[in-house]
């Protein structure tokens, strides 16, 4: 881990336990994971027991322990997406790419996950890719989306070859 | 360096400057920058129409103001031009020149931009003749139309600030308190609990370090309202929060918010550092008060919208609930008396300070005052945030405002309340929505989600999803919560799939029961209402599941069959390329066939058939 990303994270929060979530927040976006050398050196430097970092690191849907793909695809599992078709998204990010939601491809290029509601419900189904919000979702949009950043990455391999 | 704001003269004085600094603006631009509308692709629209604005020399007569969530995201990106109140909606970047010549240099309406009424078919060209916003009563989205977000200033314009310099100036916390009892202003998160006497209860605790919370822990699928206020709106929520830290003598404020609304977490952030430039947060407010507001993110657990449990993770724990036989408001965060509050009931406070408790209570019914917020979504043709007084009819709200059915197929029930509230059939329409009336048939106002179901609906899949939903996020640890779903997941999905037995039913309404009245927070103890409302009002849908393996909706997969019809199938291949599972198989224009076997019964195919062919069986 490099140390500066991580100091500036824990400037002005050390000896802080009440900033345990916030920090591994920070930690999360930085790193994409929580590393268990990443809870080791938060449990030192708040002053809170490993055990207790790694209870709060696997409550919390947030956070995730294990490295991610490098792009993360998030399908909303909200009420208004449900109702307008979202387990047909997982269906297709299934079927193109056999993952389930919380796996990640074996390329490491995707991750799927699945989250319970981004508050875009009028817009639903929302699909999350890298960030980026994709309104009224439908299999056929979502296949495209992914065979786009399948594309994207199979040029820039072969621009770097 | 930002102005000393002491008085109501002073915010006046520079409310007036404010003012003189935009003479020279004769159009104003709105765009939504929400997360609704960005999701739209709203940010590109806004960069082509400022460079746009400058290439034409345009800077300084037209104003482009970015601003939160107006509501109607469906459209979006949606464009208010004013004076005019001219209305653009699923703008595009490439929209933009035409919008620049036409409409500011011409003053010519571009009809392609309008928005179409769905019900009549006709052009609207006025924002104000829109039907969906026609009949709502927006007295708190109305301000997110008007201020930029990140701007103290526009919230100062519009009157932001004036109830606290009003209440610093001159009320003691027993009169706010009084005044808040007055309105009767209830808790808008869910408890619906009357906020004047939880104000009252913090204040009179003992104690002299005391805390206060804004809950801005959305969990609710289906319901942003408060992503949409924090988001657009963040100095009222601070100015409430301020008057609500006076009233019950507290210095220090959380708002926890969400990890999943970043743009509310930057906006609220960027509102709390304008506030202490200008005063209104910090050592020495107007003389009379010192107080500070934190930000803290959740990490998504959806039971952190629970007080306690909400409390435990502000202090970096994990956030399960506590029993409540000794209140928040005595203990509350790090034992301290806390005053915790929803976004939208923090949102109602400055409003009431300025223009009295007899204007709010002169809105809604006798026990609900009022407006409230709700988002409105699902199988409707207008979705969005809907601002109505309480009281107003379920039929207003989904057939006035929301336009009615989507593509002909009849609604037939609307879920109100998120994963605590229940679902209210077609024939339940005309109950006014207020606290009691709702909680009355089997569900409940909540933190104000609607989500309208029609006919392509399963209401047994429904409340499976919600069983679903709080299984995964039941922090385990009251027994009744942790088995109880389990035992209630078991079983639906035992019906859902085809092995469903009637004596079932009488066992989820039982366990339901026991879960009311046994488990420890709000979360397990209205779990069951998605389950006891479907089985009070749709329980034939149950019968015809398990009697006769049969779901009219077609949603349930166990018990459904996709297959082609060969007569209708041109062999176009569509269907084949869109299977996820590889289960389609035929030559190129010739019938296709679907194997059952590989069919996970997804319905894509059906989706991308343009003849008709795919039906279910």
């Amino acid at each position: 881990m490099s140390e500066n990303v991580f100091e500036t994270i824990l400037e002005n929060r050390c000896s802080q336990p009440q900033q345990l979530i916030e920090v591994l927040q920070d930690v999360q976006e930085t790193f994409g994971y929580i590393s268990e050398e990443a809870m080791t050196a938060v449990s030192k430097e708040l002053g809170v027991p490993v055990i207790e970092v790694y209870r709060v690191a696997n409550y919390y849907k947030a956070f995730s322990l294990a490295p991610r793909g490098r792009h993360v695809i998030t399908v909303c599992m909200g009420t208004a997406c449900h109702v307008r078709g979202a387990p047909r998204m997982l269906d297709e990010v299934r079927g193109q790419l056999g993952i389930e939601p919380g796996q990640t491809t074996p390329d490491k290029m995707f991750t799927l996950e699945r989250v319970n509601c981004l508050g875009a419900c009028a817009l639903g189904p929302v699909v999350v890719l890298d960030g980026k919000y994709h309104r009224n979702m439908t299999p056929n949009k979502l296949r495209k989306l992914v065979q786009s950043v399948q594309q994207a990455e199979k040029e820039v391999e072969a621009d770097a070859a | 360096m930002p102005p000393k704001l002491n008085t109501l003269e002073d915010l006046k004085q520079f409310r007036e400057s404010l003012t003189s600094r935009e003479a020279k603006v004769t159009t104003t631009i709105t765009i939504c920058g929400g997360t609704g509308c960005q999701a739209s692709g709203s940010v590109k629209v806004i960069e082509s129409l400022k460079a746009e604005l400058a290439a034409n020399g345009l800077t300084d007569t037209v104003k482009v103001r970015v601003t939160g969530c107006h509501g109607f995201c469906e459209q979006g990106p949606i464009m208010v031009i004013d004076p005019a109140n001219i209305f653009y909606c699923r703008v595009s970047p490439d929209d933009v020149p035409e919008i620049v010549s036409e409409t500011i240099r011409k003053n010519q309406v571009i009809e392609h931009l309008l928005y179409t009424d769905p019900t009549s078919g006709e052009k609207i060209t006025k924002e104000a003749d829109i039907p969906f916003y026609r009949a709502q009563d927006r007295v708190l989205l109305s301000q997110n139309r008007r201020i930029d977000p990140c701007s103290i200033e526009d919230y100062i314009a519009i009157g932001g600030y004036s109830a606290l310099v009003k209440v610093l100036g001159g009320m003691t916390a027993e009169q706010v308190i009084q005044e808040i009892k007055r309105s009767g202003l209830r808790g808008r998160g869910g408890g619906g609990y009357p906020t004047g006497q939880k104000w009252q209860q913090c204040r009179e605790a003992a104690g002299d370090e005391k805390y206060v919370i804004c809950n801005a822990d959305e969990g609710d699928p289906g319901a942003y309202m408060d992503r949409s206020v924090l988001e657009g709106n963040p100095h009222a929520i601070l100015e409430g929060m301020l008057i609500g830290s006076y009233a019950v003598g507290a210095n220090q404020g959380y708002i926890y918010v969400r990890n999943e609304y970043p743009l509310a977490v930057s906006n609220a952030r960027k509102a709390i550092e304008q506030a202490k430039l200008f005063g209104f947060l910090g050592d020495d407010i107007l003389g009379r008060h010192f107080f500070d507001i934190e930000i803290m993110r959740g990490a998504g657990a959806f039971v952190c919208g629970e007080s306690t449990a909400l409390m435990a993770s502000l202090e970096g724990k994990v956030g399960e609930p506590r029993p409540k036989d000794v209140h928040t408001v005595q203990e509350g965060l790090w034992n301290k008396p806390t005053c915790l509050n929803n976004v939208e009931t923090w949102a109602n406070v400055p409003l009431i300070i300025n223009k009295g408790a007899a204007w709010f209570a002169s809105k809604g019914t006798k026990g609900s005052k009022g407006t409230k917020i709700f988002a409105l979504t699902g199988r409707v043709k207008n979705t969005g945030l809907v601002e109505v007084a309480m009281g107003t009819s379920l039929r207003t709200i989904i057939h006035s405002i929301g336009g009615g059915p989507n593509d002909g197929v009849a609604i037939k029930a609307v879920q109100t309340g998120g994963p605590s509230g229940g679902c209210l059939p077609a024939e339940k329409f005309d109950l006014p929505v207020d606290f009691e009336t709702l909680a009355e048939a089997g569900s409940m106002v909540g933190s104000g989600g609607m989500v309208v179901m029609d006919e392509r609906t399963c209401m047994v899949d429904v409340a499976k999803y919600f069983i679903a939903f709080l299984q995964d996020e039941s922090c385990g640890k009251c027994v009744p919560c942790r088995l109880g779903l389990g035992r209630m997941l078991e079983i639906l999905t035992d019906i859902t799939e085809g092995r469903g037995k009637p004596e079932q039913l009488d066992l989820l309404e039982d366990l339901g029961e026991t879960m009311t009245h046994t488990c420890l927070c709000a979360l397990g103890k209205t779990a069951a209402n998605p389950v006891l409302s479907t089985l009070r009002y749709f329980r034939q849908e149950y019968e015809s599941h398990i009697q006769d393996k049969y779901c009219s909706a077609g949603v349930c997969r166990e018990l459904i069959q996709y297959s082609i019809d060969p007569n209708n199938c041109t062999g176009c291949g569509a269907c084949l390329k869109a299977c996820p599972n590889k289960a389609i198989t035929g030559e190129s224009e010739k019938p296709h066939r679907i194997n059952q076997d590989l069919c996970s019964r997804c319905g894509i195919c059906k989706d991308v058939c343009k003849f008709e062919a795919i039906s279910i069986c």
